[in-house]
């Protein structure tokens, strides 16, 4: 009977998490749909117009998913040769040797400092520098938020895909070394390719990370309402368009910014969906 | 022929070299930036690293400029933020640790059914979230119904964001232990309920204690989901229904207020130190009670 009553319970907490997502959902959508309904679903995604004097409101997401896109997508870009390297040097060259779980430690110390101090850091320490290299006047922009952002991300890279690039067998690197390859060409040849969806899965992973970054981004990004113009202009993405607007915001406004918030939940479903999809072709092998 | 296959090997076995070399320096570049932050922070905030931050609460604007102007040091700390971060944090604990404790044992305990594939997975959604959309969620929940801003929106945002971390940490711990285990204890004629808290947890204990851990240092610094739902206080508030600041939340304020730029620099440093102090626990934890 105890047994009964203790079983059914951990069925409810379970069934929590299915209440939790549906409440989630449900509170986004009906939150959103006076917006829906003013420009259209498609309306407001393709519209770069967003402002909010009363006179002439109008409200569009396409200037912040597109400073999302920039951001996230150039941040994983300078973040690749750090965190391929790191995975390499933990998950291969010194695998299971004390430097390397120094080095995974240190690594894994960056994803332990709140993304307030990285905004700190890159607002008094990195923006100087991209001053000084002319990137723009005053510092802020995507060019700063990304920097920013990818050493933000190198964690999440890098220690998943050491996990797979480690879990190559030996055996097939052990074939390779007798016929006399050398160690960069097992890299190139064996590792890689058999980590591949592995590898793909975390950075896309480290993707989602970088879309949904707030706090960092709020403070470099420079929040200008349109579409940035380039990697050295100002802008503003799906988050900080919320996490600075939000405070002030009633009305069409509120509904805009949930429906933005809306948006990125589903952008990044989709992108941990496709992650989940490439372990599972791993796993497969 | 000869000279010309040694030659090819040469070039292999430099090739092999650089990307040897670029490995190792990129790894090491890779680690600058932690070096780079806490030496940001700890030589900013050592100054005003002192009593004071433990025992006053935040200065106004206006004292802080009349201390700027006069040389001295800024009056005040963060006291406010000390109590609410614990007051906020110490609540979505409360929510979030049996709550996951159960999902992880649910989970563990009936993978490969199709609704516990189904939990899993909405366990992946909920950890890959943005925090500010947690924010918006928890505003929803909890800020419009109640009318008002207060620590108890705050905690249910951060308990979102744990819960997640606690089942995934609390399954994977459970379904490491040996099957033998559970059905020993079960052999013995124990029941369902003692297996599992006289024996599953009880071995479990490393991996799950850890995962709580670093759940809790994980939200410890976070400040979007924050700013959409405890908001803030400039007093001491330990009324659930108020709305409440943090110390991730200070920091936020002093950054925006160019009097109270002083304080931002020793409020980060005790937020890194308790941070690392919590993720150092877990490090420890996990080595002591190796499942």
């Amino acid at each position: 009977m105890k047994d009964r009553i203790f079983r059914l319970a951990l069925f409810i907490a379970a069934l929590t998490i299915l209440l939790l997502t549906a409440g989630i959902i449900y509170a986004l959508v009906s939150r959103s749909l006076d917006t829906f309904a003013e420009y259209g679903i498609w309306g407001f995604i393709a519209n770069p117009e967003w402002d909010p004097r009363s006179a002439t409101e109008e409200y569009g997401a396409l200037s912040f998913i597109m400073g999302t896109l920039y951001t996230a997508f150039f941040a994983l870009f300078i973040c690749i040769p750090f965190s391929l390297s790191v995975a390499l040097f933990n998950g291969e060259y010194f695998k299971g040797t004390k430097i390397s779980s120094a080095v995974s430690s240190v690594v894994d110390l960056l994803a332990g400092i709140p993304s307030i101090v990285y905004g700190l850091w890159g607002f008094y320490s990195v923006r100087p520098i991209v001053i000084e290299l002319g990137v723009n006047a005053q510092g802020f922009g995507i060019f700063l938020s990304s920097i920013v952002l990818a050493i933000m991300i190198i964690p999440y890279a890098s220690s998943l895909s050491a996990e797979f690039i480690s879990m190559v067998p030996n055996r097939m690197k052990e074939g390779a070394y007798s016929l006399g390859a050398t160690r960069m060409e097992v890299i190139q040849r064996i590792s890689l390719p058999t980590a591949a969806s592995g590898i793909v899965a975390s950075y896309i992973l480290a993707l989602g990370r970088a879309l949904g970054e707030t706090m960092a981004v709020t403070m470099l990004i420079g929040n200008t309402d349109r579409i940035p113009r380039g990697l050295r202009d100002t802008g503003n993405t799906m988050a900080s368009v919320i996490a600075n607007q939000f405070g002030e915001a009633d009305g069409l406004k509120l509904s805009a910014l949930i429906a933005i918030g809306l948006l990125l939940f589903i952008i990044t479903a989709i992108i941990n969906l496709i992650a989940k999809l490439a372990m599972k072709k791993l796993s497969a092998v | 022929m000869m000279e010309s296959i040694t030659a090819s090997n040469r070039l292999r076995k430099g090739k092999d070299k650089i990307i040897y070399f670029l490995v190792c320096s990129f790894s090491f570049l890779a680690m600058i930036p932690l070096f780079l932050i806490l030496w940001d922070v700890v030589s900013k905030g050592y100054k005003n690293f002192n009593i004071r931050l433990f025992t006053e609460v935040t200065p106004s604007s206006m004292d802080a400029l009349l201390a700027n102007m006069n040389d001295e040091p800024i009056p005040g700390g963060i006291l406010n933020g000390i109590t609410g971060t614990i007051l906020i944090v110490g609540l979505a604990i409360l929510f979030s640790v049996p709550l996951g404790l159960s999902i992880g044992i649910y989970l563990a305990d009936n993978h490969g059914k199709r609704f516990a594939k189904v939990v899993s997975y909405l366990t992946d959604l909920l950890q890959g979230m943005p925090s500010i959309v947690i924010g918006i969620i928890a505003y929803a929940w909890v800020v419009k119904p109640l009318g008002g801003y207060s620590a108890l929106a705050g905690s249910v945002a951060l308990t979102i964001m744990m819960l997640p971390m606690i089942v995934r940490s609390t399954e994977e711990t459970l379904k490491m232990l040996p099957y033998a285990y559970k059905e020993a204890g079960l052999a013995l004629g124990a029941s369902y309920t003692n297996v599992v808290f006289k024996i599953l947890l009880p071995s479990g204990f490393g991996g799950i204690f850890t995962g709580i851990l670093l759940a809790i240092s994980r939200v410890m610094g976070e400040t979007a989901p924050l700013m959409l739902t405890a908001l803030g206080a400039s007093v001491v508030n330990w009324n659930v229904m108020e709305p409440t600041s943090a110390i991730p939340l200070l920091i936020w304020d002093f950054y925006n207020d160019p009097n109270l730029v002083d304080l931002i620099w020793s409020s980060s440093l005790l937020l890194l130190i308790v941070i690392f102090l919590l993720n150092w626990t877990a490090k420890i934890v996990a080595r002591k009670w190796k499942v």
